[in-house]
């Protein structure tokens, strides 16, 4: 017997409220009224007074009253309304609210759920006014997305017709006996690129979808097997193609290309470490960097800091919400699955996406059938997305961007980030340290395996079209995660009970049992023994499905029993599902028959290498002449409104960035609210040390000259620390490739040229990356409205994110311009770069003088501001970026609501005009204030460096600027200015 | 010398025996409970953060304890209404255990997701001690969305918690933040005085030109407390505004300080309400 509880709203419901007003925005101007009922389809056996119970605790009484509807009970509407419109999940879609709901009544009714018993959550929504049913069906479409969502609509009449909405149970009913099948590899090339690109083939003749693995791949498998002479199972294949991906053997970033043999990742991103850490001496910093899921400095003599950052990017085209929830958890399980496991402490976040305010349609077929989610749609999502996880999961969430270009219109970038802390020794033991052991038990805890997220490496390795599979959407569960991570974090790690711990994601068990193995040398595995979300899962599906919320561990036999009752107590799910060993081979058995057996080193060592070659001739653009801005008062104005520059308070604000209670400097700074490029905050509440953390990134740069993009991306990623009050000798940086067309000889030397800078400038800067993360086709073919194809590319993105250690927080600086009197430096030299300017991109010129980076001038400047930072002399500070120095003296103007008067006359450098020398957008800048007072003292520190005072702080709330000739150029109203900047997203 | 540092750890020992005793309840999606705890040991309290199984379990008495702190977080990820879950589960195991708590002499918090569970299981406002009965909710904010923010407060009725404070500013970080009760017994919180803190405009609303009542609650009520003033529920976190670096203006407050030559301060005004708790005990 199946219920449907309804929970009706009576008070007044600010959900209802909001939705409503949305949808009128959107156009839906004859809705009259709106309401929301919460359903809650119980799919149990339970009697009246049971169901009454169970209203009693799912609502408020206060608040909301409870209705029922079974197939006997009808139910009546109190109020007429036009439709109604359910919305509720696919079958097998992660349904956090009915979990929960079940969690309640299984605890309340001291009752069990039978596997074939469970509780769904969906929603309805009661529309008042005239509308036609089309009308209904366009509103339906901006509640849900039919990847992962079902609508339901039902007119008034219809609904008091059938006695409500319908009773649906979106139960996963699988009539499918798993089996494992052989692939005949005794075949011709052209099949097995066939193969290697659509999948297995089912007996129906459809295929299972991307395996990414190309000719030369698929060959290496061919002769492997001929040489044991059998074919490959399925789930063999399978799982060669999730270990092998792109995704997760980073192939273009490790091969050879033209005459760097080791590869650009060996030679340029390790490489610089390597050399990094000699040069550093005894002042190294890095602890365990590339060969773990994050990478780990040392934070003070008790404690280690790790930090991580992902991609998301596909799954977010798809499910922005889905795709960003899971981005956020899945990172923190990269902190998790650290050493023996670190404690997630700070999140950050990266969106690259299209201008929202404009719809272009886009379709992944032809016919027009899958249309891809609008920009808005994105954009509203992925925010939510990180929201939940971040919120949820009571991680701060005090930094992060939004970068808009037309280029992420087919594929938006999701950038997902995690910073831990781990105590350097447990119970005396290296905590970076880890090592499965033979004999080890291999453990999964956490959530159930589902068909959820079925190759989600594989598909993130090619770019995003028809074939895209949607079953590659996974949502995240914040609180399974949350019980997981603080039983692991809070206690089975104290007691050491388990030798090693890994995260689940990209590859699910296939990749992580198999990491873990190379600590031991070998793992057998029984397949049926890994719980299920629903029967009816092929042994491969379970063996490379990406549901959430899992770790791996290795569990000592003798420490089983204490791991298990603990995770039990805690309401964990731990299950043993097999045993490491030293066989050097990977064996998977199903039901006692082995189904995969590989040696161990074939697994991991076969891939082939290959040669790829970049071609250096490029379409260099033509220098276009700038025309001479005689406006500058408007460009200052229009400037601080564009979606690159503009206020994302709306974000900052609804990320929980101040809990665990170790804020610094968060996200908002100043009287004036301005977005900060660097946040610094306690990880230790017992310590005055910090950490600050920052990112850069100049994606317009990167098909003008990829070299000066990543240099620019570096210098500005340390300087925003370093602009703070972070420490010029003690910081790290991740980098995070997201290309496309990789395959493209031309994308390919661009990408060579941005790695050698990321060499150059980190070895200069004694930088050391510590870990990266490099996401190789980030393209979108597809149609558009007239069924043409099209093919967006996105820009070459480089993100660098910068962590630093900070001795003493009491220390640091925030942006905001702090008192009348102040004088106002600028620190570094101006120079006529404003190719790829925010500028420029706002003219729509294009120009090709990118910023170029001295590292060597730099390096002095930043070493002598930190010192007048320890000295306290300087009162806020900001570093020079997007928008150039008309943004930073906007941002420090609106941030200590305080006006400026400027003169650029004699401004280091070499500018030729007024325009060139607001918008330039040249590295190495810092724009700060000081006390009058300070005046000696600042200028004695930073002599030899390029610094001059170009103006001070005002009461006047005007900000006034005078040009090169020292005539007025820009005065504007600090309001107009604080409007300006804050107008773009206010209704967001 | 060695007699004499047992003697230190001996006289250690019995300071220890003489501090209050808080616990802080941990588990399903609380995610404060460190600074939590932090603050209470500040105070110079003895905090223990316990798992809500644990207690079920009976392996943690609540008898042993003189504070109960229900902290931050997002318990069962708000699904069914923030709180709504937990509440549940303290109702279902601890709820006699609880009610003997509250009889004696002892104090209990709950802090933002802490007040929602308070509220959810009907510890306040309890009106005539009929605890247990659900008079008060919280509603979604009126943005309709998580907000993480300063406040200013103003004190509203006498509470050992908030004993000596006329007003403090404090952070919220919520999404179901509005307090909401029916006419009447608004009137009855107004007339009992457990309207224990409101928003009201200050130094924080000024500073940051932000609308002084963050999420649209009535009567602008930030916090709560039941007829005996021992329980009190408040959405604003004290554990995070206990330090000076915590505060949104402490750059400018700084500077300030600074230059008039003031000495700089290390303690937030958050840090004052759990001194109250541990100063209520010894006294």
């Amino acid at each position: 017997m199946t219920t449907r509880i309804g929970i009706i709203t009576n008070v007044f419901d600010t959900r209802a409220k909001t939705r409503i007003e949305k949808l009128k925005n959107q156009g839906f101007k004859k809705i009259k009224d709106l309401w929301i009922y919460d359903i809650y389809t119980v799919a149990k056996k339970l009697d009246a007074k049971q169901l009454v119970s169970i209203g009693g605790k799912l609502s408020n009484p206060l608040t909301q009253s409870v209705v029922f509807r079974t197939k006997k009970i009808k139910y009546t509407p109190p109020q007429e309304f036009s439709f109604a419109i359910e919305i509720g999940f696919l079958p097998g879609v992660t349904d956090n609210i009915g979990h929960t709901a079940k969690e309640i009544i299984k605890d309340s009714l001291k009752t069990k759920f039978r596997d074939d018993e469970d509780v769904y959550s969906s929603q309805v929504t009661f529309l008042k006014g005239k509308l036609s049913e089309n009308d209904a069906r366009e509103i339906s479409l901006t509640l849900y997305n039919p990847l992962i969502q079902r609508a339901h609509i039902k007119s008034y009449e219809q609904f008091l017709k059938d006695g409500g909405m319908d009773i649906i149970v979106p139960k996963v009913n699988i009539k499918h006996q798993p089996r494992v099948t052989e692939v005949n590899l005794n075949i011709s090339d052209e099949e097995l690129v066939k193969i290697g690109k659509n999948g297995i083939q089912n007996q129906d003749g459809t295929t299972r979808g991307p395996l990414a693995l190309d000719l030369t791949f698929m060959k290496t498998i061919q002769s492997y097997f001929k040489k044991i002479n059998r074919n490959p199972t399925d789930i063999e294949l399978e799982s060669l193609a999730q270990t092998w991906s792109e995704h997760c053997k980073h192939t273009i970033f490790n091969d050879p290309i033209d005459d760097i043999k080791k590869g650009l990742y060996k030679t340029y991103i390790k490489g610089a470490t390597e050399k990094i850490r000699k040069l550093k001496g005894k002042n190294d910093f890095c602890v365990s960097v590339f060969t773990d899921n994050s990478g780990g400095i040392s934070f003070d003599e008790n404690y280690l800091i790790t930090h991580k950052v992902e991609t998301h990017n596909s799954p977010s085209a798809l499910d922005p919400f889905g795709g960003a929830i899971t981005g956020i958890v899945g990172v923190n399980r990269d902190t998790l699955g650290f050493g023996l496991g670190a404690k997630p402490v700070a999140n950050f976040y990266g969106f690259c996406l299209a201008d929202p305010t404009v719809d272009i349609p886009l379709y992944r077929d032809k016919n027009k059938s899958q249309k891809m989610l609008s920009s808005r749609r994105i954009m509203d999502g992925v925010i939510a997305g990180i929201n939940a996880g971040g919120n949820q999961s009571g991680i701060p969430t005090p930094q992060g961007f939004v970068y808009f270009h037309e280029g992420y219109r087919g594929k938006p970038l999701v950038f997902a980030g995690t910073i831990g802390l781990i105590p350097k020794k447990i119970k005396n033991k290296p905590s970076h340290i880890k090592k499965a052991l033979p004999g080890d038990l291999i453990v999964m805890i956490g959530g159930r395996v589902g068909k959820d997220g079925v190759h989600g490496a594989t598909f993130s390795s090619e770019s995003l079209n028809t074939g895209s599979p949607a079953a590659a959407v996974q949502i995240g569960d914040p609180i399974t995660q949350k019980k997981l991570s603080d039983a692991i974090i809070n206690e089975a790690r104290g007691e050491l009970l388990y030798n090693s711990i890994t995260d689940n994601g990209a590859g699910g068990l296939s990749c992580s049992v198999s990491e873990m193995a190379k600590e031991s040398g070998g793992f057998v595995l029984n397949l049926e023994k890994t719980p299920l979300k629903y029967e009816g899962l092929d042994p491969w599906e379970i063996w490379i499905s990406e549901s959430q919320e899992r770790m791996t561990l290795a569990v000592p036999e003798k420490n089983w029993a204490k791991f298990s009752s603990l995770m039990k107590k805690r309401g964990v799910e731990a299950t043993t599902i097999g045993k490491f060993t030293n066989s050097k081979k990977g064996i998977v058995k199903y039901k006692n028959k082995i189904i995969l057996d590989i040696d161990m080193e074939f697994l991991h060592e076969g891939l082939p290498k290959r040669k790829m070659v970049s071609d250096k001739t490029s379409n260099t653009k033509q220098q276009a002449i700038i025309p001479n801005d005689m406006n500058l008062n408007k460009s200052f104005s229009q400037m601080l409104a564009r979606l690159n520059i503009a206020s994302i308070e709306f974000i900052s604000a609804q990320y929980d960035h101040i809990v665990l209670g170790g804020a610094v400097l968060g996200p908002l700074q100043g009287s004036g609210r301005v977005n900060s490029d660097a946040s610094v905050f306690r990880p230790v509440l017992q310590s005055q040390r910090g950490v600050v953390m920052s990112q850069a990134l100049y994606p317009m740069y990167s098909d003008i000259n990829p070299y000066d993009m990543a240099a620019a991306s570096i210098d500005t990623a340390v300087r925003n620390a370093v602009a703070v009050g972070g420490n010029p000798d003690y910081i790290a940086l991740l980098d995070n490739f997201c290309w496309t067309e990789s395959n493209n000889t031309k994308r390919l030397f661009q990408l060579k040229m941005a790695a050698k800078a990321c060499y150059d400038i980190a070895i200069d800067y004694e930088t050391p990356y510590i870990s990266g993360k490099d996401s190789m086709f980030n393209e979108f073919n597809g149609f558009d409205k007239n069924s043409k194809p099209v093919k967006i590319t996105i820009p070459p993105t480089l993100l660098i994110s910068s962590i630093g250690v900070i001795e003493d927080i009491n220390k640091t600086v925030s942006l905001d311009a702090k008192n009348e009197n102040d004088l106002i430096y600028i620190i570094g030299e101006t120079f006529d770069e404003l190719g790829g300017s925010e500028y420029l991109s706002m003219k729509k010129i294009s120009n090709s003088k990118t910023p170029i980076v001295n590292t060597k001038k730099n390096l002095k400047m930043y070493k002598d501001f930190y010192k007048t930072l320890q000295k306290e002399l300087v009162a806020s500070s900001i570093s020079i970026g997007r928008g150039g120095l008309a943004v930073a003296i906007a941002k420090k103007s609106i941030g200590g609501m305080l006006g400026v008067d400027i003169s650029l006359k004699n401004i280091p450098g070499s500018v030729s005009r007024d325009d060139l020398t607001l918008f330039s957008e040249s590295q190495g800048r810092i724009l700060i204030t000081i006390a009058p007072q300070n005046k000696k003292a600042f200028e004695k520190i930073m002599k030899g460096n390029k610094i001059r005072q170009i103006g001070v702080v005002t009461k006047k709330s005007v900000i006034k600027i005078k040009g090169l000739s020292n005539k007025e150029i820009v005065n504007i109203k600090l309001d107009q200015a604080k409007n300006q900047y804050r107008e773009t997203f206010q209704n967001y | 010398m060695i007699r004499q540092k047992t003697n230190i750890e001996k006289l250690f020992k019995i300071i220890n025996m003489y501090k209050p005793k808080a616990l802080i309840f941990s588990g399903y999606g609380l995610n404060s409970e460190a600074e939590t705890a932090y603050g209470f040991t500040l105070a110079g309290a003895k905090s223990e953060i316990v798992h809500i199984n644990d207690i079920i379990d009976g392996i943690y008495k609540l008898d042993d304890y003189q504070i109960l702190s229900l902290p931050g977080g997002f318990s069962y990820g708000d699904d069914t209404g923030a709180g709504n879950a937990y509440a549940n589960k303290i109702k279902n195991h601890l709820w006699e255990k609880l009610l003997k708590f509250i009889e004696k002499d002892k104090l209990v918090i709950g802090i933002c997701n802490g007040c929602q569970i308070i509220a959810d299981t009907g510890l306040f406002p309890a009106f005539e001690k009929n605890y247990g009965q659900r008079d008060l909710a919280l509603l979604n904010n009126k943005n309709a969305r998580f907000t993480c923010r300063w406040t200013d407060l103003r004190v509203t009725a006498r509470t050992p918690w908030l004993a000596g404070i006329k007003k403090l500013s404090l952070p919220i970080a919520h999404g179901e933040g509005k307090f909401f009760a029916k006419e009447n017994d608004l009137k009855k919180l107004k007339t009992n005085k457990q309207i224990a803190l409101k928003y009201e405009p200050g130094e924080m609303s000024k500073y940051l030109d932000l609308s002084y009542n963050p999420n649209g609650s009535v009567l602008d009520i930030a916090g709560i407390i039941d007829e005996t003033g021992k329980i009190l529920g408040l959405m604003p976190h004290p554990e995070r505004g206990m330090f000076f670096t915590q505060l949104p203006n402490w750059q400018i407050k700084k500077e300030e300080y600074k230059r008039r030559g003031k000495k700089i301060p290390s303690e937030g005004p958050g840090l004052s309400i759990f001194k109250n708790a541990v100063q209520y005990f010894s006294k």
